[in-house]
């Protein structure tokens, strides 16, 4: 089997995968981050997100060993030493989240979405949020959220 | 139960969730993050044909490749089918046919997604890998998929017992009344309507462990379910005849469920099942694709409905008759769902004199249809309001008016309805009120006339709607064919240093039961929200529980937790008394603190649960240590959420998309514990409502019974700008039977507004002539609609 060595969260990682292991399977299997979750099988819902390079990408839309050499963060790896990320804490004061399934991409996505913005319309995070599906909250409070959380990263 | 302290963390606050943190770091535990040691991996493989019979499965080729643990067929199949949990009568008395339901096909295969096999591997990519060796012969028959055509003479056959493939043929209300009504009626509306199968889409997949203790014969099943302790006695009782002291249940964060995550599914049973085989654990997890075509749909109904009405627009009698699609088999709580969650609705709002339905359900050779959230009653809100809707049309009665003359009024309390149910409370004047304000009704012309000035056309539509839930009286729903009880069950223990768990039989899937419960224990027993947890989602930790569905969770299950308080309290008190040496009738108890009434005599609460473990001082011949108590609650009525649903869109006539532009909620849902929950629940409800009424639909090829719609490329599932911002108000009255007043939040959004949504655009449409609009109103269809209409103006 082949292996493959990246970063993530800050950590050097290496690992062995199948040629056809994808790497949200690797994240979740090989390295017990279940953060990030898999909800459909053709790249449409966004629970998957993570970032790559410090963009947001799909991680069940790519395989593992095309992430050789990148630096990945995921969910476990935003909050800092215990303290939430001003977008996560935008999350919870707004009541972004419900059953907590599509919250992961959903904060990843924002927090690429809004960086070097910190004034963003509803439009442009209704538009920007297309790739992520929540059946739970109706978008409203999620909408808040990322307005709330771009205010507080300050453009960042 | 007070109206509650005004505390910070205490009812009626917008407390922050306690659940939030574990889901924002990544930390939740959903079924799938779990693993079991020396764990194997299950893939299913489901018939790729609707109707066919299996003539042959050779699976030697499979058994030999990398990783197999074993392949398990319908002929190793030794146990029970899955239940029905509810039981229908048709009219003529005959109890409703009841097919088998074996979690692996024996002989035939009856929906595309139908389980053949059950292949278990080291990987779950073994598994699959060996699944594709696996030669299965079928024999193709013809299928039946249209619901329309399904009971008419020659269509094929789903079960050879259910004759023109009727589940059974019910009706409830008073048929020589509301026939007497009609023939004396001044105006008759009529009104053909299809309310759409849907597919739930939770974004969790479901998924299921099945674990076998060796040492004890123990099953443990974790599931993606919302009522652990229903499955463990479905599965346990019915299919696997496991009791229940051993098998464990364990339904632990489960990714939104709006009904789907109900019913037992034969994956549970399989995966269980398989460990015991096997002797290792046996893990199974759907992808998307597998959920479009296992998971149960919901809805899938067609009405034709008819209202009879005086010369003043007064409802007189309404006649309705409905055919629901069952899907190949009975889910779990299919039956219920066009009946008792339906039929008994149509008085909605109004006081409708005299009602009569009937009610036919339908095999076809299609997934299990079963509840989805608001469940029977969205079908019957969208048939009323459309029916009322167009009644006005017809009488020149102004549409809030010809509303506002038929409501219950507020002094009619409790108001018998002719199709069974009494409602206890309600004001549907002052909900309709306050919506039309907040949306600016009197305002629409203007801003019709702005859109017409781009060239787009302005549609409001207006929905007022009841819902019964607080799910369920037992000895009601018992005599109405449920095979259960539908109470609740709360305990309370106090643990010797001061703080509480709290074990409630519901589960939480998105519904923040940690922190409403959690300040309803915090106000109660006057400590700090910190110091309470609450518990749920484990048959080996709380003593027994339905779930939650039928947004039962705080008017049933705060409920229990309420009564199970008034025992600590009650027991505390006791306690108290002798500490302070005083009588227990002169104890009173306040903001976590007991006095002796007149003296300056106290005891905090923390000192009386330290006394309750360290009994030194204390009744101990009178009463025993501990401080825990338990309560089943069994309410003695259903609940009557209701309100008004207004919703205002632009249609673009060229291509007839249709934009929402605001849409407004002001309901009725009794006593709120957590605002920002409350209407957090509104919004998701409302969004999904939207998504009925405009984008989503299951559809089968007619002929071979392929699901059309199995992937998020193909079923339009509401996203962020599809859904505009929403407004929601309130006004409360409270439910009188329960201690909280609470009548229930979870389903109201989706009953009450696709008809609003509906209502709009067929507004919007009315200067061109178009009359009727199917859901989802999507482009093509809308633009189609105003083609027509066009065409026949001309
Ligand atoms: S799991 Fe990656 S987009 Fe759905
Ligand atoms: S919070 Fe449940 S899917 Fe978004």
């Amino acid at each position: 089997m082949p292996t493959v060595t990246m970063t993530v969260n800050g950590k050097a990682v290496t690992g062995e995968v199948e040629g056809r292991t994808l790497l949200v399977h690797f994240l979740r299997d090989k390295l017990h981050l279940t953060g990030t979750h898999v909800g459909c099988d053709t790249a449409q819902c966004g629970a998957c997100t993570v970032h790559l390079n410090g963009k947001a990408i799909k991680s069940c839309n790519m395989l593992a060993l095309q992430a050789e050499g990148a630096e990945i963060t995921t969910i476990e790896g935003l909050a800092q030493n215990g303290t939430l990320h001003p977008m996560q804490e935008a999350f919870r004061d707004n009541h972004g989240l419900q059953c907590g399934f599509c919250t992961p991409g959903m904060v990843m996505a924002a927090v690429s979405l809004v960086k070097g913005k910190s004034n963003l319309s509803d439009d442009e995070i209704r538009h920007g949020l297309d790739g992520n599906i929540c059946r739970c909250t109706g978008y409203h409070n999620i909408v808040k959220a990322v307005k709330a959380g771009a205010q507080a990263m300050g453009g960042k | 139960m007070p109206e509650g302290t005004g505390s910070a963390t205490g009812i009626g606050a917008s407390v922050k969730r306690k659940e939030d943190f574990r889901f924002l770091t990544g930390r939740g535990t959903y079924t799938d993050d779990i693993n079991r040691p020396g764990q194997t991996y299950a893939y299913i493989l489901r018939s790729p044909h609707a109707s066919a019979d299996i003539v042959k499965i050779d699976s030697a080729k499979a058994a030999k490749a990398p990783g197999v643990v074993a392949i398990l067929t319908g002929a190793d199949y030794d146990k029970g089918g899955l239940p029905c949990g509810w039981q229908i009568h048709s009219k003529d008395g005959s109890p409703m046919i009841e097919p088998p339901h074996f979690p692996l096909c024996k002989d035939k295969v009856r929906h595309v997604g139908d389980q053949v096999a059950l292949i278990i591997a080291e990987t779950y990519a073994q598994a699959r890998d060996a699944a594709e060796l696996i030669d299965v012969s079928y024999k193709e028959t013809k299928p039946i998929v249209s619901l329309a055509d399904a009971d008419k003479p020659g269509a094929a056959q789903v079960w050879p017992e259910a004759k023109n493939n009727t589940c059974f043929d019910w009706h409830i209300g008073d048929k020589a009344a509301v026939d007497a009504a009609f023939a004396k009626a001044a105006h008759v509306t009529k009104i053909d309507i299809v309310n759409q199968r849907l597919i739930p889409n939770a974004m969790e997949p479901r998924a299921a462990i099945g674990d076998f203790d060796r040492a004890t014969g123990e099953f443990t099943l974790y599931t993606t379910s919302q009522n652990p302790h229903v499955i463990r006695l479905l599965m346990g009782a019915f299919v696997l005849q496991i009791p229940e002291s051993k098998l464990r249940v364990v339904a632990p964060d489960v990714g939104g469920g709006f009904g789907s995550k109900i019913f037992h599914y034969a994956e549970e049973a399989l995966v269980t099942w398989a460990a015991g085989k096997v002797e290792r654990p046996v893990k199974w997890t759907s992808d998307r694709s597998e959920a479009f075509l296992t998971d149960a749909h919901g809805r899938d109904q067609i009405n034709h409905a008819e209202l009879a009405m005086d010369k003043d627009g007064k409802f007189l009698a309404l006649r309705v008759n409905t055919k629901a699609n069952m899907g190949a088999y009975l889910s779990t709580f299919a039956p219920c769902v066009p009946t008792y969650l339906s039929a008994t609705l149509l008085a909605g709002v109004y006081s409708t004199p005299a009602i009569y339905a009937e009610v036919k359900a339908i095999f076809t050779n299609t997934a299990v249809v079963d509840a989805y959230r608001g469940a029977g009653r969205p079908e019957t809100t969208y048939l009323l309001e459309r029916l009322v809707e167009k009644a006005a049309r017809e009488t020149g009665i102004d549409r809030v008016e010809i509303r506002r003359k038929n409501f219950i009024p507020v002094d009619a309390f409790p108001y018998q309805t002719p199709v069974a149910l009494q409602y206890d409370s309600g004001d549907y004047f002052s909900t309709l009120d306050m919506a039309l304000k907040t949306a600016d009704w009197a305002g629409i012309d203007k801003r019709k006339a702005d859109s017409k000035a781009k060239g787009k056309l302005r549609g409001i539509g207006i929905s007022t709607y009841l819902e019964a839930c607080g799910i369920a009286p037992s000895a009601v729903v018992g005599s109405l064919g449920a095979r259960a009880g539908l109470y609740e069950t709360g305990q309370i223990r106090v643990h010797p240093t001061g703080s509480v768990t709290v074990f409630t039989g519901t589960h939480s899937h998105g519904q923040g039961h940690e922190t409403t419960f959690a300040q309803l224990v915090s106000d109660g027993l006057g400590i700090p929200i910190e110091n309470v947890e609450v518990s749920h989602g484990d048959t080996n930790k709380i003593p027994f529980g339905m779930g939650t569905y039928g947004s039962r969770s705080l008017a049933v299950g705060g409920s229990a937790i309420v009564k199970a308080m008034d025992k600590i309290i009650t027991k505390s008190k006791r306690i108290a008394a002798h500490l302070m040496e005083a009588s227990v009738a002169d104890v009173e108890f306040k903001n976590g603190v007991f006095t002796v009434v007149g003296t300056d005599k106290s005891v905090p609460f923390g000192t009386v649960a330290l006394t309750a473990y360290v009994p030194h001082n204390y009744p101990i011949t009178e009463l025993e240590p501990g401080l825990e108590e338990t309560a089943f609650y069994d309410p003695l009525n259903f609940t009557f959420p209701g309100g008004c649903h207004i919703c205002e869109v632009e249609v673009d006539p060229d291509t007839g998309t249709v934009e929402v532009l605001k849409f407004t909620a002001v309901d009725d849902i009794g006593r709120v514990i957590n605002p920002m929950i409350a209407e957090g629940q509104i919004h998701g409800g409302v969004a999904q409502g939207i998504g009925q009424a405009l984008l989503e639909a299951a559809a089968y090829d007619e002929e071979s019974g392929q699901l059309l719609t199995g992937s998020y490329m193909d079923y339009t599932m509401p996203r962020a700008d599809n859904i505009p911002n929403i407004t929601v108000g309130n006004h409360v009255t409270l439910c009188t039977h329960n201690p909280l007043g609470a009548k229930g939040v979870g389903e109201v959004g989706a009953i009450g507004s696709p008809p609003a949504v509906i209502n709009a655009v067929l507004d919007a449409l009315l200067p061109l002539g178009v009359k009727d609009i199917t859901m989802p109103a999507s482009p093509h269809r809308v633009w189609q609609a105003i083609q027509t209409a066009k065409k026949a103006a001309e």
